[in-house]
């Protein structure tokens, strides 16, 4: 029951907020329903959802945790979305235009609250081929939030997105078919069903078919060499929207492959995955550390630092063991601090007007400093200094690295780990330093409405931080039963 | 029936070398649609439960999106898009036609490799759907339009799905519905796309879509 | 072995008929009475007892060049067999000596054109060339895949199976080879859409463009050739439709006759509905017979 509210009150809310013409109704009416889906989110948390095997939707404990990823960073974002909004908004000056049905922001919130219906769609499908049309569907929901500005490049990008996303996902969907095949015995492909039995499934399939659901999905996670849409959609989409694709979007379509994953575990192909997952991995982070060394423009750094989240995650997952529980602490600590650091960059691209960090000077000083802090903070929390919950998952990925005497890996893990470290901090102290933010004209609208601006990424930093201060127990068990599903100890 | 299954097959097979060697965007659309529709009559052929509806409806469903919906929908953005009526493949035609050749072999290689444990299902049916597949990421590689990308993806869509209906015939028919309304919806998100970049840069070369990079030169 | 050396002798004697009935469709499609069917005899006769003029800039191999290219043709023609009864020589393998014939009496063609130094008869020895490049693997893997399917590695061999009989299991096989030999047929023999035989347009011409320069004797061996291998090519196509022969050889050899005219008449008909490609188009076409025939190749390893 709660599973199905989940899912249907942020579809029905967002049908009808295209329909609504009033700004403000509609910007409550997003807080209200990703308040309700928190909510919601808590109570499954708390008393699960009578887990029905043969139920196409349901949580287990990883849809749980990815669940609550996603509804904790929907609800920072529809409070930012608030001043963001209106902030974007308010020097359209038509009237009309702005009161007429379906105008941007309409588009704008129904599809963000569908988005918010899909995200919660794949992370309840026990069934991979339902689990499949989530994902394709939050393609579709999200590619007219990366649009909204209407400009050239945010086209593009939607482009790109779209062609990209939907090629890799019909790949993914092609790997489904294939564990059908292996699987032939069965007529509904439920996760719990197919582990079940997965000693019998046909080998060569299932290797075949986790290897379309890894390419499949792995485009739509932004793993090198998949991941040419990411830095473009990132960039190009509005602040609060680019905050959702990296921190919660990403996480989903992972879960698409750590699904196929189980079933391979229990057939008894782990190490097989394990090494895809090790060189993919890796080769994310060096990627990523290559185009961040090099660039120019702030939002693409920090989608290729999703990029080099993305490939730590999968390579912690690869090397197993106590380094899958690692690989979750990451995920939880990238998708708030990344959500963050968006927010942020949000908040100095209303400010400065531009996304190239050459102009960007002393956003400590003035009328910025507030979001400049903020944004030191949020590096340093994304490279993965302690107290940064980062760091826990970083440093736990490591050890078990070492432990398995896997010295090599652990010496690539760290270089690249490195080279990202002086990359993002060259990118970060040039835009600090250099004299002093321009005043701008005090007319300037973000000037006067950075209340929630400032606090919703302050807070999902504190929540980071205090993830690697004091990791609490209840976390901790549902993180280690995650880890559990996910054959690490 | 095996008989006609194959000659569906083959013709799916024929159309595919026939979209890589055609050069007008109406011609590859009408390919695609006869495609479509060629592979959405496999569930009435290819069937694990005699007497059941849910062929019936699969088939339906599908053949009327893909031999009829998207078409229209491609033909409207053709329409409305203004575009030059010309492919423009990289490479060239005869080349396209090659790989076909080469992709049907690499399919077919592949299929070798992957023995099905089923004796029933038609020898052909993986082979042709891995060449269909192919051909489409290879259409959507070559071809420089944005609707003719499009189009590669229907065409890597009905490869999917005559696997799917080749292997297998029972599917659940929700799952079926939904899968094909998902795509339905991203052809339909596509085709806006289209309109929005026709209108926007007054081309729909996706070539000279190269405003998003990394290695930028001094400005 | 009076079967053989008579279905020799028909095959001699019958080909340039084959073209009476394929002028005389399109004369009826173009609302014309047309020529007698016997107007290729006429022709070649006329030609016979004419000289011959030759510019001094040829040598010897101006001349070989038509003689070569028959006695290839006519070699080629002990290979093929009959309305499903074997040919007068049969061996393993004799459909890759059967292609080199073909080969051959084009070499000499094409060197005999080359040989006038004329840059119009250069030009359509290069598109001859360019155009066998394709068409020839397309032969090579039809063949193939015929051989493959029947088990058979000569043309006696595959040609009195009664192919037919594999068709239903085969059918897509056939189907795709059908038509990578016919596009091949129509290209080997200049017919619409690939080379145009009635024009003189040089700038389009390809296999009538490297003959221009041949006159009397020579030039009535090369229709004479033309003629044959519009024949063998031919068999191979209606050979396909054979049933295995059980009718008695006269029986067989009247139907194999009519189709044989069937054939014929189909070409008429494909020329009088078909324009001609442009050149650079004609690659292009050849190409589909390429591709059908290596996708029907591929089919065959199934199993």
């Amino acid at each position: 029951m709660l599973t199905v509210l989940l899912i249907t009150v942020p579809l029905l809310l967002g049908l009808v907020s295209f329909f609504i013409r009033d700004d403000f109704k509609r910007r409550v009416l997003i807080v209200v329903c990703s308040s309700a889906h928190l909510v919601l989110t808590g109570l499954v948390w708390g008393n699960g959802d009578g887990v029905n095997p043969g139920a196409w939707f349901a949580f287990d404990h990883t849809g749980v945790v990815f669940l609550a990823i996603t509804s904790l960073l929907f609800f920072g974002a529809s409070f930012y979305g608030i001043e963001y909004l209106s902030g974007e908004n308010h020097h359209e000056d038509n009237k009309d235009e702005k009161r007429r049905l379906f105008s941007r922001e309409a588009v704008f919130s129904g599809c963000f609250l569908l988005f918010l219906s899909t995200m919660t769609f794949v992370v309840a499908s026990q069934h991979l081929a339902v689990l499949w049309v989530g994902i394709e569907a939050t393609t579709l929901a999200s590619a007219p939030l990366i649009y909204f500005h209407r400009t050239k490049r945010s086209l593009e990008a939607t482009w790109k997105y779209l062609l990209i996303c939907s090629v890799g996902i019909a790949v993914a969907l092609l790997g489904v078919f294939f564990l059908a095949v292996a699987d032939h015995h069965r007529e509904e492909m439920l996760l719990g069903q197919m582990i079940a039995s997965a000693r019998d499934i046909n080998v060569p399939w299932l290797k075949a078919a986790f290897l379309l659901l890894f390419v499949g999905y792995g485009t739509k996670m932004g793993l090198a060499p998949f991941h040419t849409w990411l830095p473009d959609a990132h960039s190009e989409a509005p602040s609060v929207v680019s905050a959702l694709l990296s921190g919660a979007l990403l996480n989903c379509a992972f879960l698409g492959i750590l699904r196929g994953y189980q079933i391979c575990i229990a057939a008894g192909l782990q190490s097989y995955c394990q090494e895809i997952f090790i060189v993919f991995g890796l080769v994310s982070m060096a990627f990523a550390a290559v185009f961040i060394l090099g660039q120019t423009d702030y939002k693409r750094m920090l989608a290729y630092s999703s990029v080099e989240h993305m490939g730590m995650i999968i390579f912690g997952i690869g090397v197993g063991e106590s380094a899958v529980f690692g690989a979750l602490v990451n995920m939880l600590g990238h998708s708030l601090t990344k959500a963050g650091l968006f927010f942020v960059a949000g908040n100095i691209l209303s400010y400065f007007g531009t996304k190239r960090i050459a102009d960007i000077q002393g956003i400590l000083t003035g009328k910025m400093r507030w979001s400049g802090a903020l944004w030191m903070t949020g590096f340093l929390l994304i490279t993965g200094t302690p107290p940064s919950g980062i760091f826990l998952g970083k440093f736990i990925i490591l050890k078990e690295t070492l432990f398995q005497g896997r010295n090599g890996l652990a010496v690539v893990f760290l270089a690249t780990l490195g080279v990202i470290f002086i990359g993002m901090a060259r990118i970060f102290i040039m835009m600090t330093l250099g004299g002093t933010a321009p005043q701008g004209n005090q007319d300037n609208f973000y000037n006067r409405n950075t209340f929630l601006r400032i606090w919703v990424p302050a807070l999902f930093f504190v929540l980071v931080i205090t993830l690697g201060v004091y990791f609490p127990y209840w976390l901790k068990s549902a993180l280690g039963e995650v880890a559990h599903e996910l054959g690490g100890g | 029936m095996t008989m006609w299954v194959d000659f569906i097959i083959v013709a799916v097979l024929l159309l595919d070398l026939m979209m890589l060697s055609s050069s007008r965007i109406r011609n590859c659309i009408q390919i695609a649609a006869v495609q479509g529709t060629l592979v959405g009559l496999m569930p009435l052929f290819v069937e694990s439960h005699p007497g059941a509806l849910s062929p019936v409806v699969a088939s339906f469903f599908s053949i009327f999106l893909k031999g009829v919906v998207f078409p229209w929908l491609l033909f409207r953005a053709l329409r409305e898009a203004n575009i030059r009526k010309e492919v423009e493949p990289i490479g060239g035609y005869p080349l396209s036609l090659l790989m076909g050749v080469v992709m049907f072999a690499m399919g077919f290689w592949l299929s070798k490799r992957l023995l099905y444990p089923d004796p029933f299902v038609p020898a052909l049916g993986a082979p042709v759907s891995f060449a269909t597949f192919f051909t489409g990421v290879f259409l959507i590689i070559s071809r420089m339009k944005a609707i003719t990308q499009v189009i590669g993806y229907l065409i890597l869509e009905n490869g999917i799905y005559l696997f799917g209906a080749v292997f297998l015939g029972g599917q659940s028919l929700l799952v079926e519905l939904a899968i094909l309304l998902d795509i339905f919806a991203a052809v339909f998100v596509m085709g806006i796309t289209i309109f929005h970049i026709n209108r926007e840069f007054d081309h729909i070369d996706t070539q000279k879509l190269s405003e998003l990079k990394d290695i930028i030169t001094s400005k | 072995m009076p079967a053989k050396i008579a279905q020799f002798i028909l095959v001699l004697t019958l080909s340039p008929f084959l073209f009476g009935v394929l002028n005389r469709t399109k004369a009826f499609f173009a609302g014309r009475k047309g020529s007698p069917l016997l107007q290729l005899y006429y022709d070649i006769f006329k030609l016979l007892r004419k000289g011959a003029v030759y510019s001094t800039t040829t040598t010897w191999v101006f001349i070989a060049g038509p003689v070569v290219s028959l006695s290839a043709v006519i070699t080629a023609s002990f290979l093929i067999p009959w309305a499903g009864h074997p040919a007068v020589i049969q061996f393993d393998g004799d459909i890759i000596l059967f292609i080199y014939l073909l080969g051959l009496a084009r070499f000499f063609t094409v060197l005999a054109a080359l040989d006038t130094g004329s840059s119009f008869e250069g030009m359509g020895a290069s598109r001859e060339m360019q155009f066998a490049l394709f068409a020839e693997p397309a032969l090579f893997l039809s063949l193939a895949s015929l051989a493959r399917v029947t088990g058979q590695m000569s043309f006696s061999g595959i040609f009195s199976t009664g192919v037919i009989n594999f068709w239903p299991v085969y059918g897509p096989v056939f189907f795709l080879v059908f038509g990578a030999v016919f596009i091949v047929f129509l290209a080997e023999n200049s017919r619409i859409p690939v080379d145009d035989p009635n024009t003189h347009l040089e700038l389009t011409m390809i296999h009538e463009v490297m003959v221009l320069d041949h006159g009397g004797v020579d030039f009535a061996y090369i229709l004479y050739g033309a003629a044959v291998k519009f024949w063998l090519l031919g068999t191979l196509l209606a050979g396909m439709f054979l049933g295995a022969s059980s009718r008695g050889w006269m029986m067989d050899s009247a139907v194999f006759i009519l189709q044989m005219s069937v054939l014929a008449v189909i070409v008429g008909v494909v020329e009088s509905t078909l324009a001609r490609l442009r050149l650079l188009k004609v690659p292009h076409f050849l190409i589909i017979a390429l591709a059908l025939s290596a996708v029907a190749f591929i089919l065959t390893m199934r199993s």
